[in-house]
């Protein structure tokens, strides 16, 4: 058993796959260099990566998948989880594998994988796009932090600048620290420098902050108070909506 | 504490028994570089309050004075209670701030009724008007539609609106008499109808035409009360389907009676809001307008009630025995739609999957079948998973044996100790 490394990126995995099938191997695993731990007699070699062979791959998937699939397919690698590529080259072997479109195929267990985690991940895209929480700079600038499960920034840009296209803004995803930022015109990458002093959380007071920003904090922690009916009581049932990894992010939870 | 906070905490406390959120099934796209999208048309929940419901508008009342007495609502004229009323360009920069933060999705705002129908009405629509025109505002925008007001507004209110609401209140036209003798259901009627036909006439035309503007995208709901009428049921789901065929309803809510009065026409102010029954009646919703079911079918006069023990689903299928077992290979998808267990989600998984050669057990329970219950109804690849010939009363046992029912732990009466 032999294992390759790829740097991390999609094109690096693709690329490493389209070496599968040049070097006819099924004996090797593929690995992000980043994660891998080195076991005893382990035999590894890092493929670089080879854009051209990259874009041929997904060439050959796109003939073969709709746009909806393809999605999830990148899903699954926004995932990040250990060993993901396994199910990932498991799928994609399927695809080439099979005369008709196996997309459906939901028997097949590569095929079930790769729909069911890229319902975890669109999940998590989902609640990115329902906690998001902006804080207006007094540089005008719409600020929020997320640190979500998944990879999902990637997947939230075009949501956000669709509806907030007349704002500046930013969500920094504090675990993977980088960040999104649009500047009326288009979202770009960004990596911030904090101060030695800074407060990672949130703080409402403070010289960054617009002036109006504590006013309508404090308004819309009355409207989330005043909303709740009492004697239909049910925290459960919150909980199961918005997990507590959640609330420090939120507005209405953390002066609650 | 400021009075704009004030009037929030009153005007927020006094609008939050309207049960609908729903901030789905618009198509304002943000075409112009403003603010919001409501494309492609899915919801977003921001928060969920500790009662479990989710937050998705800013629901409020633009006031809660009015000269109505309906027994069931906290606004009534004759309640001893705190008044308020927010300008126009109060709710306009409430809503415009709290979207740019991203807590909403937009603005649910009823009112009650002041002076008259059309006085209450043209300020719901000036609000609306003020966000679209002045503010290039693409969120969603629910509004009341007040009865009594005229075709004039009620059109206009539908320019700028993405849904507009009319609530029956009361199932029955008995419970109507009894607790709100002021209104009447013609009354609610006329402006359901009006709207509907609008909505038919504007589509007709779209089809000729090139611009003819949107019109209430995502259409019309309602809601009911339950609990506060004596009222069964098979006569709130009957209404409800009546409504949904009638009327092409996106929507009928049914909002458990929270008791807030201690009027001796309604349940006592110590009576539980009937949350178990509201959900089955959700569930029974669910079942009419996505898995085929006819209301007959599930609510007739041998059953009026719904089963509380176990759901509408499984009760119809054990009252049903001889529709049973269904092929999952070979049955028509809405055959397998009936099954107790399966859901849309793992319907369409089926669907997909079994074209692709034919599916066992494991393959199910992957899919996220529920087994446990779905195995009396089914056969597959494998044959059938339970041989005996169980009584439905049998298979009820073994169910209720195994289940554990979220709701005996979070409502039963009897209180805990530790």
């Amino acid at each position: 058993m032999t294992t390759w490394l790829y740097d991390g990126s999609f094109d690096g995995f693709l690329s490493a796959v389209f070496d599968l099938y040049w070097q006819k191997k099924t004996d090797v695993v593929i690995r992000k260099e980043q994660d891998h731990v080195k076991g005893l007699f382990e035999n590894v070699i890092f493929m670089p990566t080879i854009t051209a062979n990259a874009d041929r791959v997904w060439a050959g998937l796109t003939k073969k998948l709709t746009e909806a699939v393809l999605q999830q397919l990148f899903c699954c690698y926004l995932s990040e989880l250990p060993g993901e590529e396994d199910n990932m080259v498991g799928f994609i072997r399927h695809v080439f594998a099979s005369e008709q479109d196996v997309s459906g195929d939901f028997g097949n267990k590569y095929v079930l994988h790769v729909t069911q985690l890229s319902r975890k991940v669109h999940r998590e895209k989902h609640r990115m796009e329902a906690f998001v929480r902006f804080q207006l700079t007094k540089d005008n600038i719409y600020y929020s932090l997320v640190s979500p499960d998944y990879n999902v920034l990637p997947l939230i840009a075009r949501h956000f600048k669709e509806r907030y296209a007349d704002q500046y803004w930013i969500i920094y995803d504090e675990r993977r620290r980088f960040g999104i930022y649009y500047n009326l015109d288009k979202v770009e990458t960004i990596r911030l420098q904090f101060n030695a002093d800074y407060d990672p959380h949130y703080h409402t007071t403070g010289n960054v902050w617009a002036p109006e920003e504590e006013l309508y904090q404090r308004l819309w922690n009355t409207y989330f108070k005043e909303a709740n009916i009492v004697s239909r009581r049910n925290p459960r049932l919150q909980l199961q909506h918005m997990p507590r990894r959640y609330w420090k992010y939120l507005t209405e939870m953390r002066l609650g | 504490m400021e009075r704009i906070q004030e009037k929030l905490a009153i005007l927020a406390d006094a609008a939050k028994y309207d049960a609908s959120c729903a901030s789905s099934g618009s198509n304002r796209k943000n075409t112009t570089k403003g603010l919001g999208n409501a494309h492609p048309g899915m919801g977003i929940c921001h928060s969920y309050t500790a009662d479990g419901r989710c937050v998705s508008l800013l629901k409020i009342l633009l006031t809660n004075v009015c000269i109505y007495d309906c027994a069931y609502c906290v606004s009534r004229k004759s309640n001893d209670i705190k008044r308020a009323a927010f300008t126009v360009q109060e709710v306009v920069d409430l809503t415009i701030n709290f979207y740019r933060r991203n807590y909403i999705e937009g603005l649910f705002l009823s009112s009650g009724i002041f002076k008259d129908p059309d006085y209450t009405m043209e300020r719901l629509v000036r609000v609306a008007k003020k966000l679209r025109t002045e503010h290039n505002f693409n969120g969603y925008i629910h509004l009341k539609a007040i009865p009594g007001a005229s075709d004039d507004l009620m059109r206009e209110a539908g320019l700028y609106a993405d849904r507009l609401s009319v609530n029956l209140e009361l199932p029955t036209d008995a419970g109507l008499k009894l607790l709100a003798p002021e209104k009447s259901r013609p009354a609610m009627i006329q402006p359901i109808q009006f709207l509907k036909n609008e909505i038919i006439r504007l589509d007709d035309e779209r089809k000729v035409l090139k611009k003819v503007p949107t019109f209430v995208p995502a259409g019309q709901s309602t809601q009911v009360i339950v609990g506060a009428a004596g009222e069964s049921d098979m006569e709130i789901m009957h209404l409800a389907s009546r409504f949904y065929r009638q009327f092409a309803l996106k929507r009928v809510y049914y909002s458990g009676y929270v008791p807030i009065s201690s009027d001796n026409r309604l349940p006592g102010l110590h009576s539980q809001v009937p949350l178990l029954r509201e959900n089955r009646l959700y569930q029974a919703d669910w079942l009419m307008r996505f898995y085929g079911f006819e209301p007959q079918e599930l609510l007739n006069d041998t059953h009026p009630n719904l089963d509380t023990d176990i759901d509408p689903k499984l009760s119809w299928a054990l009252r049903n025995l001889d529709s049973f077992p269904v092929d999952i290979n070979k049955a028509d998808k809405m055959l397998i739609a009936r099954v107790p267990g399966i859901g849309m989600e793992s319907l369409r998984k089926i669907c997909a999957a079994r074209m692709h050669g034919p599916l066992g057990w494991d393959q199910l329970k992957l899919m996220g079948v529920q087994l446990n219950k779905a195995k009396y109804f089914i056969t597959c690849k494998a044959g059938a998973l339970e041989r005996r010939d169980l009584t439905s009363e049998q298979i009820r046992q073994q169910l209720l044996a195994q289940s554990h029912s979220k709701w005996v732990k979070a409502h039963s009466p009897q209180l805990q100790l530790f």
